[in-house]
């Protein structure tokens, strides 16, 4: 189901925008508490919410999509780039969606409490394990860095779309008209 | 090239490029490459500054850290019990343990260094590790020490005196003109000295007094704000232990201790809060407040169990002292963050090592 318009509609724009800007201040946060001596107090405050928060938001982004499509790519785009911007989406939206979990999962496994501030917390999901605890805890670094290099890359190719190419694939998600 | 061919939609194809792509190019590869340095950055990857990661290397390098073992605090027990707050915690903070009837509390009381085969008879230092679980969900930990206050001000002196303490390759031993240069530096780190020279050991981890060391916020029921530091009161009486009893007594005889009190009974300790006057160093660990500030006793601690802490479940947590519930937070004491950077460091890489078959079983296991 494509959109006639050629462009994203404005939920799914709203949404990539908006999360755009949260994942990629995720990733900092991320690395940054994990390395800092001084400021993993307030960045894990953060994080923890906010993976949260991209976890709800992913799954209305999802719906979305599914249900109003994506505008078609330039009928010239070359097949090896049409793929790997295909590949590189669906690799976004799985990882979008396992990172919150993983996260949440992992604290669950690690034992500790899941604090979303305010009094507010989820439960476990996962049996407290060392095993358990240690192989999400290395998957969610790891994933990081794979999303990381996949965000780089996807927006590598939307300014290569919109600078070099100049056809339209950057502003079918920046405007909801030519 | 196909790659830099375009066409819009509608429009015709080949048409003749009006700019050249290659500053373009070179804008977004410049782009790309600044993100990623900068993530790269604050990730700790490039630059030498010092991290978690690099901090707690230093603290393996300085002790005899054993794969699946804690870091620091290496040898303990898991111990579990109930905590009772009194009539005036409440007054204190909204925490819900002040005003729950009764918490179940986990915890492990442990002697300092990285050995967890370490002798009881030869660690200056005790601790006592506890995590209350109230019935909102939430959780208070706490890590605490049996010393009055921190050694040193800082992160940086922390890290120079635990450098002070790593062996020196060439001699096997640590440098000890590094140690004096902490203890010339370091006012406090030469009053820790005196505190550990000096002050009288007891007989038991029943009878030694635990300190916060570092200072929290509690905030009450009318959201006033109150700095605050802590400490366990021991109810047993203090039976000091001299050089020639130390030196007879066993390499566990603080679990063997234990473990013929609570076949007694619980043991006890008060939870005494100490609230800061103006001036009260909030922000800085290695200077004590007056013994003259008011005081006020919070509950009472009761532990009835032990296990080792390799059956217990103290083995698999990591005791945060900034795990807090509504109605406490931490100071902006900087060694406060980084132990609570460090804990996870160190939590992160024991449990790795457990998970990939580190023997976490000591050789003898004393305490069942």
């Amino acid at each position: 189901m494509s959109p006639r318009t050629g462009h994203f509609n404005l939920l799914a724009r709203v949404l990539h925008w908006s999360m755009a800007v949260m994942i990629l201040a995720m990733l900092f946060v991320g690395v940054t508490m994990v390395a800092s001596l001084q400021w993993r107090p307030q960045l894990i405050d953060l994080h923890r919410p906010l993976g949260i928060a991209i976890g709800v938001l992913v799954l209305l982004r999802l719906y979305n999509r599914l249900r109003h499509g994506a505008p078609p790519l330039p009928a010239d785009l070359p097949g090896w780039q049409v793929l790997a911007a295909k590949a590189s989406h669906v690799l976004l939206y799985a990882l979008m969606l396992a990172m919150p979990l993983i996260g949440w999962s992992m604290l669950s496994a690690g034992g500790y409490p899941i604090v979303l501030g305010g009094g507010l917390h989820l439960p476990a999901i996962v049996p407290h394990s060392p095993a358990l605890y240690a192989a999400l805890r290395s998957a969610h670094s790891l994933l990081a860095y794979v999303l990381f290099a996949t965000v780089l890359l996807h927006l590598g190719a939307a300014l290569f779309h919109l600078w070099v190419r100049r056809d339209g694939v950057f502003q079918a998600m920046a405007r909801g008209r030519d | 090239m196909s790659l830099f061919r375009f066409r819009r939609e509608g429009g015709l194809a080949r048409t003749p490029r009006a700019h050249s792509p290659l500053p373009w190019i070179a804008l977004i590869a410049l782009i790309l490459g600044v993100l990623a340095l900068a993530f790269a950055w604050f990730a700790g990857w490039v630059g030498n500054r010092l991290t978690a990661q690099r901090f707690t290397d230093s603290i393996e390098a300085s002790g005899t850290t054993q794969p699946g073992f804690r870091r620091a605090h290496s040898k303990g027990v898991c111990v579990s019990g109930v905590f009772t707050p009194s009539a005036q915690a409440a007054t204190l903070s909204t925490a819900r343990a002040f005003s729950q009837p009764q918490v179940p509390v986990l915890g492990r009381l442990s002697i300092g260094g990285g050995d967890p085969h370490g002798a009881d008879n030869s660690a200056r230092v005790r601790s006592i590790a506890l995590q209350l679980s109230t019935d909102d969900g939430q959780q208070w930990r706490m890590a605490m020490n049996s010393f009055p206050f921190f050694a040193v001000p800082t992160v940086a002196a922390f890290h120079e005196q635990t450098l002070a303490q790593v062996p020196d390759p060439a001699t096997g031993k640590p440098d000890p003109k590094r140690m004096a240069a902490v203890l010339e530096k370091y006012p406090s780190a030469r009053a820790f000295q005196q505190w550990a020279k000096t002050a009288p050991w007891s007989t038991s981890w029943a009878s030694t007094t635990f300190n916060s060391i570092n200072s929290f916020w509690f905030t009450d029921a009318q959201g006033r704000q109150r700095a605050v530091r802590w400490r366990w009161e021991p109810q047993a009486a203090f039976v000091e232990m001299d050089a020639a009893q130390r030196a007879a007594a066993g390499v566990d005889f603080l679990s063997e201790d234990l473990r013929r009190r609570l076949a007694e009974g619980p043991v006890r300790w008060n939870l005494v809060v100490t609230l800061a006057a103006a001036g009260d160093a909030i922000d800085d660990p290695s200077v004590a407040w007056p013994a003259e500030r008011e005081q006020v006793v919070a509950g009472v601690l009761s532990l009835q169990h032990m296990q080792s802490q390799e059956a217990g479940a103290c083995g698999e947590l990591n005791f945060d002292p900034l795990i807090l519930p509504t109605g406490i937070r931490g100071s902006d004491d900087p060694v406060l963050a980084a132990r609570s950077a460090v804990y996870s460091q160190s939590f992160n890489r024991r449990e790795r090592e457990r998970a990939s078959g580190a023997t976490a079983a000591p050789a003898t296991e004393h305490a069942r």
